[in-house]
């Protein structure tokens, strides 16, 4: 359980997997939902906009709204569409520096 | 009279012609469609071109050179009067080649168009290896290009707005949402909502519009649709350096995918088989965008002419008409801005656009 | 390719009861969906949730599995995980799952793809720690986790339901703050009879008031000028009822309201109208649910927002209307079997006339300030829309090409209605005479690589 983070786990002893995110690893529980479980660990903020370098993270969960997006195996993909598996890594998805550098 | 110039059309050609007709003095009304008339305005590729263009008729290759030459004067103006950068790139432009001997032969087709042109042409020609000093994710199977050194590429959705902008800034009345149905002599314009609006002077510039429009006003228009696909992506870090007839990275990140040329009349829907086309020749190319979403997709219908040139024509039956039509309406704008509005007032430094008349249709 | 006689999109209770009426009736059906498991965000994961979980979320919530359980038979194909991106009037669909494109073609087709919440766009809305609260429940069905310190503003009865499960929950919000005003309450009177002919729907929301109530759950209501204040995250919610206010907190979810999802019928090119009770775009329909293309059908909360029940009635509808246009029943047959659904129909949609009147969308989301992103996307602001209106933009197609509103990877689901009413409003049109986005494939985006495999000399050159 991570006391720090904005969001309760009603059942934290389900099992955990390792996850890299941003070069940080995090325990998850498995086959879950990775967006919700990174809010759950204390990520608050997923990536930045191209468009402005904001601060973006899950705001539908649904698969609609493209604000939780991440970089897997160097492709963009919604974190609340996907599933955490053991040894995942991710990537935050390109902002608007690493788009001008 | 409401205006010394009635435009019937209010794309990127319409206003760029609205644009030079004001700098020179003129009461301009510019009459524009609806929100969902065909507009290859907002549908087009963004090129400032010149390589291919005239293989087969010079003048149209020194006329996109004359153009391409003004661009960076007329965007300049443009930005300075709205306070936006239009995007624009002028350092040169590829037309990639999977095939060597494709490439070959286009090369003998520039250097016979070079020599007509008195040698100003500047283009050269990188095999693989060259290439990929300059554009280092280019894939494996490209086997070189040609880099023209006029090519470049703008925003056309900035140009139009800059437009839309700087002409209504200049005092251009702009309507919007109009659908003429009638025009006779004199000139007496009417709308689809009843309205008529008097100009000495009416311009055709309605794209498509002219299908219709055209014969009303005497003009032959033998105009057609030609759709093109375009694929957008997410947008991405910087992939490439200057863009190509078929892949280019817009100022915003993502990398446009065109085109396809499909003779299916005035559909503008996108067709899986045709985009999967394109998708797998831009893999092709750049081997990295296969990892890349792929979030828009759309086709626009190109203003074709039987030998693809633009059309400048004044009315034979109703003096004071003219037909002004291109499906390089990005290109030409700074023509269509800087040179058009002299030969629609028959200054006497106006350009001479006989090869562009209708005439050249005329059966003999 | 691919073919069945019913192909539905979206596994809620609208797909889920279609495809179990239709194969029924001996159809084969594929049911697509983008989850890993049927329910759509009403039910979602209803099938695999834990016992406490489930007590939680009330037995409104578990009631979908017995439509879960329902189309566990042969002739229904689930499709799990599937991303539809492109759809064709002749009922063709190009899907991909797990980064691999394929197609499948219904001679009978249901897009039964839901709603989306109402977009709400006030300042900060983009900040993280700002949610919906649609996806506070998500959080909470699928994997069970709940903001700590949360407030719910806007306006609706699931500001209630979601306020009320994280009572139970044991992380109740820290406040309520409700747009609705006694105005809007004033003006759904005039519904109020036919509300009570639903009554079962409005006494849960009287339960779920009471909960709230009991746990000491603040509710400010008619609040106005929301915004979400905080460095880099949301970290408080202020608002004005008789004074400024500020709570501190760190999630901010917001609801006014689900509208229907009109993506895909909206591809189709399929005509849609503005619903000013629902002040949303409705894509037309017949009372089975059949759209302007024979053969396509839209049902549940994407035809006009109804609710779950309701969505289930229309699926099994159009289940049957399928059978039969499919020989599967004699006409007579398929009309006596619907008239019960016809009625127990009317009275699910008997309170929904009250609710709309009296939960509206706020003034300030319908015109947010100059200031204010509208298009979470691409950045765009409220005051950006207003001046393209003023250079000519008589619909969204064009505001989108000056201002790229809906370019970007939502395609507009989050910022589509609010450029509409922006429009309509500085150009004194309505909605209707606005218009909505066009809206071409992608529905989803698609890598480019998924999209190249499906040319199909590509592959012919690579099997050489």
């Amino acid at each position: 359980m991570n006391d720090a983070s904005p969001f309760l786990e009603l059942e934290p002893d389900a099992p955990r997997v390792t996850v890299r995110f941003d070069g940080t690893d995090y325990a998850l529980p498995e086959g879950a939902n990775l967006a919700a479980a990174l809010l759950a660990a204390g990520v608050r903020i997923f990536r930045a906009t191209p468009v402005s370098g904001a601060p973006r993270a899950p705001f539908c969960m649904m698969g609609a709204c493209y604000d939780c997006l991440v970089q897997i195996d160097g492709v963009t993909r919604q974190a609340c569409m996907t599933r955490v598996t053991d040894g995942l890594v991710v990537e935050r998805a390109p902002g608007k520096d690493q788009k001008d550098g | 009279m409401d205006a010394d110039y009635a435009i019937i059309g209010g794309g990127v050609v319409g206003l760029s012609l609205a644009w030079g007709l004001l700098k020179r003095g003129h009461r301009v009304l510019v009459l524009d469609g609806s929100d969902g008339s065909f507009r290859a305005s907002r549908g087009n590729f963004g090129l400032v071109w010149v390589q291919s263009k005239g293989l087969n008729e010079p003048a149209y290759a020194r006329w996109s050179q004359r153009s391409a030459g003004l661009w960076r004067d007329f965007a300049a103006e443009l930005a300075d009067a709205t306070g936006r950068d239009l995007g624009l790139q002028q350092q040169g432009g590829y037309d990639f080649h999977l095939d060597e001997a494709e490439l070959e032969a286009k090369v003998r087709q520039y250097e016979a168009l070079k020599d007509q042109l008195g040698g100003d042409y500047p283009f050269e020609v990188l095999g693989h290896n060259a290439l990929k000093r300059e554009e280092p994710n280019i894939g494996p199977r490209v086997a070189g290009a040609i880099l023209h050194a006029q090519d470049g590429h703008v925003n056309p959705l900035k140009l139009l707005q800059a437009l839309a902008d700087d002409v209504r800034r200049m005092g251009g009345r702009v309507l919007t949402g109009q659908t003429v149905t009638d025009i006779v002599p004199g000139f007496a314009v009417t709308c689809a909502d009843g309205t008529t609006h008097r100009a000495a002077r009416v311009v055709l510039s309605a794209g498509l519009g002219a299908m219709e429009l055209g014969p009303k006003l005497g003009f032959a228009a033998p105009i057609r649709p030609q759709r093109g696909q375009v694929l957008i992506t997410e947008k991405l870090p910087k992939l490439m350096n200057r863009p190509s007839g078929i892949i280019r990275q817009v100022d915003e990140g993502g990398v446009q995918i065109g085109d396809s040329k499909e003779e299916v009349g005035l559909d503008d829907s996108v067709t899986l088989d045709t985009a999967a086309q394109i998708a797998a020749r831009a893999v092709k190319v750049y081997p990295d965008l296969a990892r890349a979403q792929l979030v828009r997709s759309w086709g626009a219908l190109r203003i074709m002419s039987p030998d693809g040139l633009p059309i400048y024509q004044q009315s034979p039956t109703m003096p004071g008409a003219y037909l002004v039509t291109c499906h390089s309406g990005i290109t030409l704008a700074a023509n269509h801005a800087r040179e058009l509005p002299l030969w629609l007032d028959g200054a006497a430094d106006a350009p001479d656009l006989e090869v562009f008349s209708e005439r050249r249709f005329a059966v003999s | 390719m691919d073919e069945v006689d019913l192909l539905i999109l979206g596994a809620g209770p609208a797909g889920m009861a279609a495809a179990a009426e239709a194969a029924s009736a001996g159809l084969s059906v594929a049911l697509l969906d983008e989850q890993a498991r049927p329910g759509g965000q009403i039910y979602r994961d209803v099938t695999e949730v834990p016992k406490a979980r489930a007590a939680i979320l009330g037995p409104e919530y578990t009631a979908g599995r017995r439509l879960a359980d329902a189309i566990t038979t042969p002739r229904i194909r689930p499709i799990p995980g599937a991303t539809v991106w492109k759809l064709d009037p002749d009922r063709t669909v190009a899907y991909s799952v797990d980064g691999q494109a394929a197609q499948i073609r219904g001679h009978r087709l249901l897009i039964a793809t839901g709603a989306l919440e109402r977009p709400v766009p006030i300042p900060g809305w983009t900040l993280p720690g700002v949610m919906t609260a649609g996806a506070a429940q998500i959080l909470l069905k699928q994997s069970g986790v709940v903001p700590r310190r949360a407030v719910i503003a806007g306006c609706g009865p699931l500001v209630y339901l979601i306020g009320a499960q994280m009572v139970r929950a044991g992380t109740p919000p820290l406040a309520l703050v409700e747009t609705q005003t006694r105005g809007d309450f004033m003006a759904a009177l005039p519904h109020l009879g036919g509300a009570l002919k639903g009554w079962r729907a409005m006494a849960k929301g009287l339960g779920w008031i009471a909960e709230l109530k009991r746990a000491g759950v603040p509710r400010h209501t008619g609040a106005r000028d929301l915004a979400v204040e905080g460095e880099g995250r949301a970290q408080a919610l202020s608002f004005t009822t008789r004074s400024r206010q500020r709570i501190d907190c760190d999630t901010v979810l917001l609801h006014e309201g689900v509208v229907p999802n009109t993506q895909a019928t909206r591809s189709l090119g399929l005509p849609h109208r503005w619903d000013a009770g629902q002040h949303c775009f409705v894509p037309d329909h017949d009372r089975w649910g059949e759209t302007a293309l024979p053969g396509i059908y839209v049902a549940g909360d994407g035809a006009g927002i109804g609710g779950a029940l309701a969505a289930e009635l229309a699926g099994r509808l159009v289940g049957l209307h399928a059978a039969a246009a499919l020989g599967r029943w004699e006409q007579a047959e398929r009309d006596r079997l619907a008239v019960p659904l016809f009625a127990a129909l009317a009275r699910e949609r008997a309170a929904r006339p009250f609710l709309d009147a009296a939960y509206p969308p706020s003034p300030q989301s319908r015109a947010p300030a100059d200031a204010t992103i509208v298009c979470r996307c691409e950045e765009v602001t409220a005051g950006d829309i207003r001046r393209y209106a003023r250079l000519g933009c008589t619909g969204p197609n064009q505001a989108k090409a000056f201002g790229r509103a809906g370019m970007g990877p939502c395609q507009g689901r989050y910022c589509g209605l609010t450029v509409t009413s922006i429009l309509a409003e500085s150009n004194g049109k309505s909605p209707q005479e606005t218009g909505y986005y066009r809206i071409r494939p992608p529905l989803k985006p698609v890598t480019l690589g998924e999209l190249a495999a499906m040319d199909v000399p590509e592959q012919q050159e690579k099997s050489a």
